[in-house]
Parts: structure tokens; C-alpha cells; sequence
């Protein structure tokens, strides 16, 4: 598999380890991993870093998960780049609202390795 | 105090996802399933299911309540939306470590940011794992971002909730408490 740039945004910096944690297990070969706390910041980085790969919350202050999806389309930056919401809400309304707002995967906390890996791999392939 | 800046976190993120339109339109109550809504076996189902996917390990339920530790942690997650209230947990200071140990992999000697992190990462997944085994409240209650309070001898006091569960938990020697306050049903 080819290497993984891949961007995780979370407020807990707990969770974006076990993020990654799941993403290395999950046989992710990931080469580089940035990390944001919020919306705000994950955009920042953007306009700097090249990912292949952003997983993100929804619920954080300052600009949230869904947010900062449609911000990203906005700005026009990681043009491609598949988006992958964990998040503990779970209902089918947000499901919908991330979809619409350009996710390309919705994954609900708690999670497991296994989901990561059957949620995120097909996309990862498929880039 | 605290518990209102919670709340009040939550409701405006509930209305910021739109859900105050979405309940005038579904007219979605909570009134006639507070059977449900109050259900303690919804609680025990959260707790299994955050503690054996996040930690790898089984709780017991464990008559309560909580044996003291001087100093302990408390995070605080609020609801708004069709339910108002908070979910609370609380433990001491060598079960928080502990937690935080099992979720990171590493070994904490101290209550530090990351173990404060953790604490509210767990609060926050079950507040969402509960709210997710209600029928609408899911889609119709939002979340406020977790607050942190650590220290000794403190108490939280909540005035006259509608209703409250209050269980306590055990793995391995580490004990916890989850409490679900809700001060407000529509």
C-alpha cells in the first residue's frame, strides 16, 4: 500500500491518538500525520499541507466538524481528498448532513479498529 | 453553575444544527416515552459498550455509592434540545490513570491534561451512546463539548431534576460513577 498523508481533527488529543492508533492497525502506512484541534486550525493547515486522508469530529469549538467540511469545499482546498466524520452523534439526520456537506465515510464513537478499517481502506484504495 | 454553561452549550448547538426546526416539524415529544428515556438498562448498554470498545475491558455494576478518593475527576457533558440536562462521570484519581492508561497506552503518575482529555472523551462517547438508545432523541438532543473539573473535596449539586440514574461501575480495581440528570423534557 502506498503511503498515507493523512490529517485527523478532534479537540481531544486523546482521541486523535486512538485515531491513529485504529488507522495503523487498520494497515494504514501512514508516512505523515497532522493533527488539529478544530475546524480553524485544520483549515490553516491545509493551505500549507498536501493530505490524502482527513478524518474529523463534528462536535469542537470554534468552527465544528461539519463546518469545516463545507469550508473545505468552499475554499476549494483538498480538492478529492476523501473526508471521514467520527463523531458520537449517530443519528441518520447527521449521517445526512455530513454527507450532503461532502464526507465521504461517517464513523460513530465509540469505534473499533475493524470499523476504521472497513469504513476508511475502500476509500484510501480508491484514491 | 457548571451544569447550566454545559446545558446551555448544548442547546445552542442543537439549534445551530437545526434541530429546533426539526422538532417543530416532526413534533417529536419526549413526554409520552419517558419510560424509555429513563430506562437504566440504556445506561448499563452505553457503559459496556464505550468501556469494551475503547478499553478493551468489562464493568460490573457495583452498588453505589462510589468509595472517595481525596482527590477526583468529574466531566460533564450537556444535553439540549428536545431533553436538557447532562451526563456526568466521575471517578478518582487512580481510576482516571487508569482509564487514561488503558485508552493511550501510557502510564500517567500525576492527573495531567492528557488523563483530564480522556476523562471527557469517555463522558462525551457516553452521553452520545445513551442518547443514541433513545427513539428521536438521537437526531433531536445536541452535545456540548466536554468540561473537566478535578480537585478534592467538591460536590455537584443539581436542583430537583425530572429524573436521574445514578449507577456506579467497576474494572479491574478501578470504580466509576455515570450519572444522567435531566432537568427538562418536551
Amino acid at each position: 500500500m502506498s503511503e498515507i498523508r493523512a490529517l485527523i481533527v478532534d479537540d481531544s488529543s486523546v482521541m486523535r491518538k486512538i485515531i491513529e492508533r485504529s488507522l495503523r492497525q487498520a494497515g494504514l502506512n501512514l508516512s505523515v500525520v497532522h493533527e488539529a484541534g478544530s475546524g480553524t486550525e485544520a483549515l490553516e493547515l491545509l493551505k500549507t499541507k498536501d493530505v490524502d486522508l482527513i478524518l474529523s469530529d463534528i462536535n469542537m469549538p470554534s468552527m465544528d466538524g461539519l463546518e469545516f467540511l463545507r469550508q473545505i469545499r468552499a475554499q476549494n482546498l483538498a480538492a478529492g481528498v476523501p473526508v471521514v466524520m467520527i463523531t458520537t452523534e449517530s443519528s441518520e439526520e447527521h449521517v445526512k448532513q455530513a454527507i450532503q456537506a461532502g464526507a465521504r465515510g461517517y464513523i460513530r464513537k465509540p469505534f473499533t479498529a475493524e470499523q476504521v478499517k472497513e469504513r476508511v481502506l475502500p476509500l484510501v484504495d480508491a484514491a | 453553575m457548571l451544569l447550566n454553561g454545559v446545558r446551555f452549550a448544548a442547546i445552542a448547538r442543537a439549534r445551530g444544527g437545526g434541530i429546533n426546526e426539526m422538532e417543530q416539524t416532526m413534533a417529536v415529544s419526549l413526554r409520552e416515552s419517558v419510560q424509555v428515556v429513563s430506562d437504566p438498562q440504556n445506561l448499563d448498554g452505553s457503559v459496556d459498550e464505550v468501556f469494551q470498545m475503547m478499553l478493551g475491558v468489562n464493568c460490573v455494576r457495583i452498588p453505589g455509592p462510589l468509595e472517595t478518593e481525596p482527590e477526583s475527576v468529574t466531566a460533564v457533558v450537556g444535553f439540549g434540545g428536545l431533553l436538557s440536562g447532562a451526563c456526568v462521570f466521575k471517578c478518582g484519581s487512580s481510576a482516571a490513570r487508569k482509564i487514561a492508561a488503558h485508552m493511550t497506552g501510557m502510564e500517567f503518575e500525576e492527573i495531567d491534561d492528557i488523563v483530564k482529555d480522556g476523562i471527557g472523551e469517555i463522558c462525551n462517547m457516553l452521553a452520545g451512546a445513551w442518547k443514541g438508545k433513545v427513539p428521536n432523541l438521537a437526531a433531536n438532543c445536541g452535545l456540548s463539548v466536554p468540561a473537566v473539573i478535578t480537585g478534592r473535596d467538591y460536590n455537584l449539586h443539581v436542583q430537583a431534576p425530572e429524573f436521574q440514574l445514578r449507577h456506579a461501575y467497576q474494572f479491574e480495581d478501578a470504580g466509576f460513577e455515570v450519572t444522567i440528570v435531566c432537568d427538562g423534557l418536551q
